[in-house]
């Protein structure tokens, strides 16, 4: 008997490592042959830890199971059981999802790579080494692909930059320092499937002849980080990474980095002084990370996501993957659904769902029960959404037309017990905390920008002009994205939800 | 130099002669470091300067650039509760303010042995609000949830 119980953080959160301990005690004491794969999340962290057992009609759910149900699943002999769920690939949440970067994810074993072959696993790169620089190239920039980090770059341009340019070493650089709140696709990606990372970054590497990468994973994500190690050992031994890739006589390795508690190391330029040993402060563009990245460098600083997605556009075909999405966005996005939602995780679609049906209709509204007040969607730098943008469909411009961003795909749902005068003094605050110091309107604007929303707290109505010009000076002032987006924020906040900057309000709430 | 320092001088440049050929050696170093002794101390400070040949304000400036890194050593027990958005969505205000009560600590002090952190995201954002444990991820965690483990602590 098969049983599998996820080893991703989100389900060991929620006890996992206790199913999977009671697993194996119970297998013994019946006197059962049971094999235990820890697979990574299926994204349904609602029903986490997700237990699944291997049946001839497919693989059958069960969830969410804690240690002390396990004995009775086994005397049910995982049949009729309160905690049934059914057919996995049956359950509506992920029914209705298309699976691309995240086909894998959940399925396998994360760390068999004849598991990942099997399904379909290095399919990709074989085709990529065949192909030439150029066409390699090609194939990205006609899959249509944006980078997934937050910034919608095109993909395909940025290898162009870098396989034009000469230079004795050229770099692939993985940005997997995923901070923004809500977001977790990076590690969900990492601890559920590992070697399409590694695939993606070995065919950014022949592509853009970079014959060595790093990725840099945030220190917070332990599991992340053990699984990749892991990962790129295994792919080392069995010739995917080395002097030989896969016996093509071409070259490329890849190295695990660990970040150390720094925010704004997730923006690119700040990620590579990070990655040289340095203070972790931005870079002023140009020149490109493209030209001048890793210790001067050409280098592809690609996010996890953005070169996960790679492997399949190889292996279905760059126009397979641009006939999903909307307008200019092109293919899947891994929406994260967080915050206070009845059915929270990862959900894997093509662009172009209302930013209602998702939060109404797949997240199922709020756990509390309480009506949804505000969506974050973007991470802390992201807009605030009232209910009255419901009908803005998921893509890069349609967020930015109505004053937001869809960043890294992560939505907060908020119920209307959130304060968004509050809101907005956190975004400043988380501001000031993690400003790299290197920009004025970022690191002194934040620490006014607190001060400014405390007046208006205060009943200072004045102040908020003050705050809308400072908000103006951050966003056409900053560096980088830190102090460039903190006022999407508080701007949306205060535009939306005019009522919690009255001084009526902050008198009630006192 | 008393014991205590030549032992941490030479443990560092032990970790240093290891690490020092990586491209980009001095965060795998800082790391090291503090695996080693549990923080960054002050004696390691020199010795890294001196292997990677920066200058010891330029060691100093990095590691204190970073969240993670202590100059001094943390409580027998590390609770580094999430305070970012979705856990705020999700009752980690709250959360934050009974666990400062109950350790009679603010955040980035110790009490009791346990020495308590705040943090921004650790990717547990379905499941709020989220805490990492001694380096073990906890989810939904809630006021009794804490206060279970927090006795487990002595705390």
């Amino acid at each position: 008997m098969k049983i599998y119980v996820p080893r991703d953080a989100a389900a060991k959160a929620l006890g996992a490592e206790g199913v999977a301990a009671a697993v194996l005690a119970e297998a013994r004491a019946r006197g059962l042959d049971v094999t235990l794969v820890r697979n990574g999340s299926r994204g349904m962290v609602f029903l986490e830890p997700l237990l699944e057992v291997e049946t001839p009609e497919g693989r059958k759910a069960f969830g969410p199971v804690c240690a002390a149900d396990v004995p009775g699943l086994f005397a049910a002999n995982f049949g009729d059981h309160p905690l049934a769920l059914g057919l996995t690939e049956a359950i509506p949440f992920l029914a209705g999802q298309t699976r691309l970067t995240f086909a894998r994810v959940g399925v396998i074993d994360p760390l068999s790579l004849a598991d990942y072959e099997a399904h379909g696993g290095l399919t990709g790169l074989r085709r990529a080494l065949g192909m030439t620089s150029e066409q390699i190239v090609a194939e990205v920039k006609d899959s249509g692909l944006r980078g997934r980090g937050g910034a919608g770059f095109p993909t395909g341009i940025k290898w162009d930059t870098v396989a034009k340019a000469k230079a004795a070493q050229k770099y692939i650089v993985c940005n997997a320092d995923e901070g923004d709140s809500a977001t977790f696709a990076d590690r969900m990606l990492m601890e559920g499937d590992p070697f399409t990372l590694i695939e993606g970054m070995a065919i950014a590497g022949i592509g853009t002849g970079a014959t060595r990468g790093y990725v840099y994973i945030r220190s917070e994500y332990p599991d992340a980080i053990a699984v990749m190690e892991e990962a790129v050992t295994i792919a080392r031994a069995a010739g995917l990474l080395g002097d030989n890739v896969l016996g093509s006589g071409r070259a490329f390795d890849m190295w695990i980095r660990t970040g150390a508690g720094a925010y704004v190391c997730g923006e690119e330029t700040s990620l590579l002084n990070s990655l040289e040993g340095k203070r972790g402060v931005v870079r002023a563009k140009p020149p490109l990370p493209a030209l001048e990245g890793f210790l001067g460098r050409p280098t592809v600083v690609n996010n996890v996501i953005s070169l996960a997605t790679v492997p399949v556009i190889f292996e279905r075909g760059a126009a397979f993957y641009k006939d999903f999405g909307l307008g200019r966005s092109r293919g899947t996005i891994p929406l994260q659904i967080a915050g206070n939602v009845k059915f929270g995780g990862l959900y894997e679609t093509a662009f172009g769902l209302t930013l209602g049906r998702i939060v109404d209709d797949i997240a199922g509204g709020t756990r509390s029960g309480r009506p949804v007040k505000a969506v974050q969607v973007g991470g802390p730098l992201g807009a605030y959404f009232p209910r009255a943008l419901f009908d803005t469909p998921f893509g890069y411009e349609e967020f930015a037309g109505k004053e937001g961003l869809i960043g890294h795909a992560g939505l907060t749902v908020f119920d209307d017990s959130a304060d968004m005068l509050k809101m907005a003094r956190f975004a400043m605050e988380f501001c000031a905390i993690e400003s790299c110091g290197k920009c004025t309107p970022c690191r002194i604007g934040a620490v006014r920008g607190m001060e400014t929303v405390d007046r208006i707290g205060r009943g200072d109505a004045s102040a908020i002009p003050v705050l809308t010009d400072l908000c103006n000076t951050m966003k056409f002032g900053s560096l980088c994205a830190l102090g460039g987006f903190t006022p999407y924020p508080v701007m949306s906040a205060l535009t939306h939800f005019p009522e919690d900057f009255h001084a009526a309000h902050q008198e009630a709430a006192e | 130099m008393t014991a205590n320092a030549t032992a941490v001088a030479q443990r560092t440049d032990d970790i240093v002669a290891d690490l020092a050929t990586l491209e980009g050696p001095l965060l795998p170093i800082l790391h090291a470091v503090q695996a080693a002794f549990g923080y960054v101390p002050q004696e390691a400070l020199p010795r890294i300067a001196e292997g990677l040949n920066l200058s010891r304000a330029e060691v100093h400036g990095v590691m204190s650039f970073y969240h993670d890194f202590r100059s001094e050593p943390a409580g027998r027990h590390v609770v580094k509760l999430c305070r970012a958005e979705a856990c705020q969505a999700q009752g980690a205000d709250a959360l934050a303010v009974h666990a400062q009560a109950r350790l009679g600590t603010a955040f980035h002090g110790t009490a009791k042995g346990v020495t308590l952190e705040q943090v921004f995201c650790l990717g547990l954002c379905a499941c709020g609000p989220a805490a990492l444990v001694d380096g073990e991820v906890v989810g939904r965690l809630d006021a009794a949830k804490l206060d279970a483990i927090l006795s487990e602590f002595g705390a």
